[in-house]
């Protein structure tokens, strides 16, 4: 497997602000990579750097194994043979489908021109629309002829940025699968942005959470649910409730829901503090239970209910309820703790890189 | 090369505002010149007259472009009666009446010998001073035909204002208890007042402007009083010190109009536009109604342009000479070159703004396009007077050089013409292009460059195709808008130089009404053009209606 797409150590600043640090991952062929983050994280940036927009102040960025982006040369967009798929699609509102499509087939004989628009049209699902213009379409028909347009000239690798941004919570999802079907049919390496988690499960098969311009975790999505790396990743990622407790024994934490087994992070002696991460998975509602809590709010989900519960210290916890056990508020329920990933942070580490599963 | 463009760029857009700001700049800085003999008698003598006149000019257009303007605004708006389709753009039609072709118009039809007093003398028997007839060289006229071009600014915002308010608030007004005119009153008027304080702001910068009609009717205001002072008197000084103090009016216009927009923005009540449904009027209501709406279109179009074709089929064979033809070469050719000259202009600032958003940017542009609102005759003696100076100082040097004199170089020639057009109508073009530029999103450019266009590429596949309409309505406009011109012109012309503004105004001040038709005509029908476009655009884009 060799690498796509290189980013090593890039710094991008903005006049005085800097707004990546010290950034890098790297991509496969075939792999579709995310950066996944809050607003404002420089996740964009990075992709604009990528396209050859933004000049890294410091550091690599390598497609196909050739340098495109250092300190001394930038090779311009248009050299990078990259496809890009725009928040709000830029569709050029003068040219027809198909002809949006042709744009970035200059050099392609007619007939190859022709076969590779059929082509598409047809992966896109939109074959009688080539003579429509972009005005006459939907959100998300122009959403996919965006994609066809970005795809068409077999880019080294195709950018989408918050590509689903703009449409319909409901829709986006099915989208984001959608695009995926039709990524991995055609064997394209691609790297998504967003904000959205939903978005980057459905997609992407690495993920990078980025934060304040950096990566914190590069990995699979159950594991950014299951194992996150640092507090800022344990809640962005999922829900769930940060309990204190305090390691006693070798594997062993003790908390107000009482003892938790797992592994502890090196370093975590028997006294340590610290802070253990609660999901709501991890709270199993069982009626012949001896422990008990008060169900303090519920939300109706349609297959299942997300409970919170007061445990008898008083501390709330999220539970998920298969929706059949309808309980209503006040109500004292019984609970089991199943932890198959017990995560633990160091007290004093909010935010610091140093974490453990 | 990002740098390198950025770097002559944003000069460049400096550059062109200070040079745009050269007349206002000269005529401010008479306010401070020590006052000399002769204003100290204008401001005795006559000035008092111009203030008063001027004031009176100003309150008279107000009502009269407030009543016209609101009421037909909210008949098309709101109500639905026979006729309402098409009078929605006829109401426009005033729009391409120059007010000084209008005035003689007027004359010719309502004055002594015209034919409807003629009329009036055959049927009754009456002799010269046997009736009274009111006056048609008169202040109330001047008002009258002023507020019958201009209403159209306060009908267009002002009718873009009731639709764009939502039908809910008046519903909601309903329900609380109002009938329909209360909550006209007390909701749709109040919610919709930025938007005609904006389009009356629009009326009285043009009728402070307005040097044809007053001058044609013999009123003494600023603008004629400008005139008078500097061609009567010869005192470029005091023209100067009476330019000011006409500008210190516009001014308070200019930020009177900014914060209307501003507010008129935020009196949205909703993004959500539903169709409104409008108030049917039958019977008598629905006759007044369209009385309302036809008397302006018939006293601001259809009665002049009617009367000037007549004249103008009497008149044309005689006046169609090759004078004439050679005049109106010249008009077109002036239209044409300050057309494309504001349009270049245009582009090079809107894509400065859009490239390098800096704060010297903006504000140079800003204060490049406020020359829409300084009246063609400040305009012309701000150009004048620092041109002069140039003019000479080149010529002394010549002379004492080469013994080579140039003369009028720069203000005796098309140029100082030329100058005054950017200033007074580069806002129009600016405008226009700026709009077009608006909806090529810049990740449009972005788009093409990863699929393999170099950034001069992107412009002629990308920016061209898109930009093409917005290109050619400014020069429409800009084109147009130079047809019409009249005061700049008059005063800035090189000597025989003549345009058919100036011809037409000419020939009718020397009581040759019926022969101006055939000029005035030419440009009442060029003003269409602009007025088409403008119709058109409208019924496109209008939120919450159902005429698509």
């Amino acid at each position: 497997m060799t690498n796509r797409l290189e980013v090593k150590q890039i710094d991008i600043c903005y006049g005085n602000k800097q707004i990546v640090n010290n950034l890098s991952f790297s991509l496969t062929d075939g792999k579709i990579g995310c950066l996944l983050g809050p607003s404002g994280c420089g996740k964009t940036t990075v992709l604009r750097t990528i396209a050859g927009f933004e000049p890294p102040t410091r550091g690599q960025v390598l497609i196909s194994n050739e340098v495109v982006s250092d300190q001394k040369i930038s090779l311009p967009p248009e050299k990078r043979h990259i496809g890009m798929v725009f928040q709000d699609f830029a569709l050029f509102p003068h040219l027809s489908v198909q002809d949006n499509i042709r744009f970035g087939l200059q050099g392609w004989s007619k007939k190859d021109q022709h076969d590779r628009i059929i082509e598409l049209l047809a992966m896109i699902g939109m074959p009688t629309l080539a003579r429509a213009y972009p005005h006459q379409l939907s959100g998300g028909q122009q959403q996919r002829v965006a994609l066809a347009r970005a795809m068409a000239p077999e880019p080294s690798i195709l950018l989408l940025d918050e590509p689903f941004s703009s449409m319909d919570v409901e829709l986006r999802e099915k989208l984001a699968r959608e695009v995926r079907h039709i990524l991995k049919q055609e064997n394209i390496t691609a790297i998504l942005v967003t904000h959205d988690q939903h978005e980057a499960f459905a997609m992407a098969d690495e993920i990078c959470v980025m934060n304040e311009g950096q990566i914190y975790q590069n990995d699979s999505a159950y594991n950014l649910y299951h194992k996150p790396v640092n507090r800022f990743v344990a809640d962005f990622i999922g829900e769930g409730v940060i309990v204190p407790g305090m390691v006693v024994g070798g594997n062993t934490v003790n908390t107000e829901l009482g003892n938790i087994h797992g592994l502890v992070p090196q370093g975590c002696k028997p006294g340590c503090q610290v802070d253990v991460l609660i999901r709501p998975d991890d709270i199993i509602h069982d009626d012949d239970s001896t422990e008990t809590a008060v169900v303090v709010e519920r939300a109706f989900r349609g297959s299942d209910f997300l409970y919170t519960l007061r445990m008898p210290s008083g501390i709330e916890v999220l539970s998920l309820v298969p929706s059949h056990h309808d309980h209503r508020i006040n109500e004292t329920i019984g609970i089991q703790l199943e932890f198959d990933h017990l995560v633990v942070f160091p007290r004093a580490s909010a935010g610091e890189n140093t974490a453990a599963q | 090369m990002q740098i390198s463009i950025s770097k002559l760029w944003q000069p460049g857009i400096v550059l062109v505002a200070l040079l745009l700001s050269i007349p206002v700049l000269t005529i401010a800085g008479f306010v401070f010149e020590p006052s000399g003999e002769n204003w100290e008698h204008l401001k005795q003598t006559v000035l008092p007259e111009y203030l008063t006149n001027s004031v009176l000019l100003v309150l008279g257009v107000t009502a009269g472009t407030l009543s016209i303007g609101v009421s037909t605004a909210w008949l098309t708006a709101m109500c639905q009666f026979p006729g309402k389709k098409s009078f929605v753009w006829l109401l426009l039609l005033p729009l391409s009446m120059p007010a000084y072709i209008i005035a003689y118009t007027y004359t010719g039809l309502f004055d002594f010998a015209g034919p409807v007093q003629t009329q009036l003398r055959e049927w009754t028997g009456w002799g010269y001073g046997d009736y009274y007839f009111p006056e048609v060289r008169s202040l109330g006229s001047a008002i009258s035909m002023l507020s019958l071009v201009l209403y159209p600014y306060v009908y267009l915002l002002a009718r873009a204002a009731f639709l764009e308010q939502s039908i809910c608030v008046l519903e909601v007004s309903r329900t609380l208890g109002c009938n329909a005119w209360s909550s006209f009153y007390r909701v749709a008027l109040p919610l919709a007042r930025p938007a005609i304080v904006a389009g009356l702001s629009l009326a009285l910068m043009e009728t402070l402007a307005d040097y044809g009609t007053v001058s044609y009717f013999g009123i003494g205001v600023f603008t004629t009083g400008i005139f008078r002072t500097w061609f009567g008197l010869g005192d470029s000084v005091a023209a100067a010190k009476m330019a000011a103090l006409l500008l210190m009016f516009v001014f308070t216009l200019v930020v009177i109009e900014r914060v209307s927009r501003r507010q008129a923005r935020y009196n949205h009540t909703t993004n959500k536009y539903t169709q409104l449904p409008e108030y049917r009027l039958t019977g008598l209501k629905a006759i007044l109604a369209f009385m309302v709406c036809l008397f302006p279109v018939a006293l601001g179009f259809l009665l002049p342009a009617g009367q000037l074709s007549s004249w103008a089929i009497l008149t044309y064979q005689d006046m169609v000479d090759e004078a004439f033809l050679r005049l109106t070469f010249n008009t077109v050719l002036l239209g044409l070159l300050a057309a494309f000259l504001s349009v270049m202009l245009a582009l090079f600032l809107a894509y400065g703004k859009r490239m390098l958003a800096t704060r010297s940017v903006n504000v140079s542009i800003r204060v490049a396009a406020t020359g829409y609102a300084i009246p063609g005759t400040v305009v012309a003696v701000g150009i004048i007077i620092p041109f002069a100076w140039l003019d000479n100082s080149i010529d002394d040097f010549m002379r004492t050089q080469f013994d080579i004199s140039t003369g009028l170089i720069l203000s005796g020639s098309l140029f100082a013409v030329m100058f005054a057009y950017m200033v007074r109508f580069l806002a129009v073009s600016l405008q226009t292009v700026e709009s077009g530029l608006g909806k090529i999103k810049p990740c449009m450019d972005d788009a093409a460059r990863t699929l393999g266009y170099r950034p001069r590429e992107t412009l002629f596949k990308i920016h061209m195709p898109l930009m093409k309409g917005s290109i050619l309505t400014a020069l429409l406009i800009v084109f147009v808008d130079v047809m019409k011109e009249l005061p700049a012109t008059l005063i800035l012309r090189p000597f025989n130089f003549n345009t058919l503004a100036v011809r037409a105004f000419e020939l009718a001040s020397d009581e040759r009404l019926a022969d101006s038709s055939t000029a005035a005509l030419m440009i009442v029908v060029a003003g269409l053009l602009p007025v088409i476009f403008l119709s058109k655009s409208i019924s496109q884009s209008r939120a919450g209606s159902n005429d698509k």
